[in-house]
């Protein structure tokens, strides 16, 4: 079995992978990170949405090995010392979750956005940027009030 | 949620040349891995399963990027979505390049899925092929003989057997896609349709390319994509219009000679009569569009 390291929310990790391993599977399995969701499985939903060398990307579609020497940031590689990231803090805010199980895709996904796009992001644009991500629960409203509200706090 | 995929993988390698990949895939034992997007999903469920070794490709440097240079345009096939969406140079050169990519699944997938990907998948509804076929695209392949680099260039329209299929063979690997950049108002314009406008495999997707000059409507390309066992050309509709007057009901005429030439299926996106109606209605509307606009 090949052995994959890479950067997970500023730490080396290292481990030893079948080479079919998921990097969801890899984030969630093996390094105990289960903050980011699998739902569809078939990166339609966005709810596994991570960040890997500063994109944006579906980790049910990659192979934890693509990964070699990556850096990859995840839901809880968000907060820093115990405070909440602003994005997190608008969701928390603007009552941005109903099940929640969408909610880690999502706020990776608006950390994203406002990285590409900037702080100011008018309702049209974060919806149709919302393109990869599905909330069942069909929150949207309060998600898009949530971005807009967190991207402004990110400045 | 640990889906098994089907085949079996028991090595895995990621060579960073071309010649180092086409060592490595020369006894056709092997699966080619770039973006991934489609190769995970079709290896998760049975449709296309590993041959026991998976080869990355992903970190050739030389596959990746796109130059414009004697008036070619040249896209390394690992180049995502992403970078021809941000590719400025390009987006100048051929603007219906950035117009499909923008159009393509979303943020995420477009990140990682390559051009060089999209067409190898040969997918009927591949939706980068529509315009790369409408500006008489070719691939370029690359293979190891043994002793040294084969390599050997086939038009893009002769490339796709089925869905599914090309003419690749087992050990060839698709190294960039090139075409002349159109000559000056040589337009070139896409549409696809789905229930939904993003992350949508098309129901239908079209591209048409012309120039409109005087009136007169010359080098004409129709290319049709989810409604044939390959994107196709609608040649008879485009005999149709090259030459011709742009005017009155060519446009109509043009788009039901098109909807004639296509063998749509009825399936979970669409009915073959859907397939038909839309195929007409998006062609007359891109002729418009090019010839009108």
């Amino acid at each position: 079995m090949p052995t994959v390291s890479m950067t997970v929310n500023g730490k080396e990790v290292s481990a030893e992978v079948e080479t079919r391993t998921l990097l969801v599977q890899f984030l969630r399995d093996h390094i105990g990170l289960t903050g980011t969701h699998v739902g569809c499985d078939t990166s339609q939903c966005g709810a596994c949405v991570v960040h890997v060398d500063g994109k944006a990307l579906k980790s049910c579609t990659r192979l934890a090995v693509q990964c070699e020497g990556a850096s990859v940031t995840t839901i809880e590689g968000l907060a820093a010392n115990g405070a909440l990231h602003p994005m997190q803090q608008a969701f928390h805010e603007n009552h941005g979750l109903q099940c929640g199980f969408c909610t880690p895709g999502m706020i990776m996904s608006a950390v994203d956005m406002v990285e590409r796009l900037g702080n100011k992001l008018d309702e049209k644009t974060i919806r149709q940027e919302l393109e990869g991500n599905i909330c069942r629960c069909t929150g949207y409203h309060n998600i898009v009030k949530s971005i807009a509200a967190g991207a402004e706090a990110m400045k | 949620m640990q889906v098994k995929p089907s085949g079996t993988l028991d090595e895995y390698l990621a060579p960073v040349t071309i010649e180092e990949a086409a060592r490595a895939l020369a006894d056709g034992r092997a699966s080619v891995l770039a973006g991934g997007t489609d190769l995970m999903l079709q290896a998760a469920n049975g449709r296309t399963p590993y041959r026991g070794r998976l080869v990355n490709i992903r970190r050739i440097a030389e596959l990746r990027g796109a130059a414009i240079t004697g008036g070619r345009v040249r896209i390394g096939a690992l180049t995502t979505v992403t970078d021809i969406l941000n590719h400025a140079e390009l987006a100048k050169a051929v603007p219906v390049l950035r117009q499909t990519a923008d159009k393509f699944a979303s943020n995420q997938i477009r990140n990682m899925a390559t051009i060089g990907g999209n067409i190898c998948n040969a997918s009927p509804a591949g939706d980068m092929i529509i315009p790369l076929l409408a500006l008489e695209a070719e691939v370029e392949l690359a293979s190891w003989d043994g002793a040294k680099i084969r390599t050997r260039e086939v038009a893009l329209e002769k490339f796709f057997t089925g869905p599914g299929r090309t003419v690749m063979e087992r050990g060839e690997l698709l190294t960039a896609v090139s075409f002349a950049v159109p000559e000056a108002g040589h337009r070139v314009r896409f549409a696809k349709s789905g229930p939904r406008p993003a992350l949508e495999i098309s129901t239908v997707s079209a591209a048409f390319a012309a120039t409109c000059k005087d009136g007169v409507t010359t080098n004409v390309r129709i290319v049709l994509g989810a409604v044939a066992p390959t994107p196709i050309r609608a040649r008879s509709a485009e005999a149709l219009m090259e030459g011709a007057e742009c005017s009155g009901d060519l446009a109509a005429r043009a788009a039901k000679a098109a909807a004639g030439e296509i063998s749509p299926i009825d399936d979970v996106r669409a009915s073959a009569w859907y397939r038909t109606h839309l195929t007409e209605v998006f062609v007359r509307r891109l002729i418009e569009d090019v010839c009108h606009g």
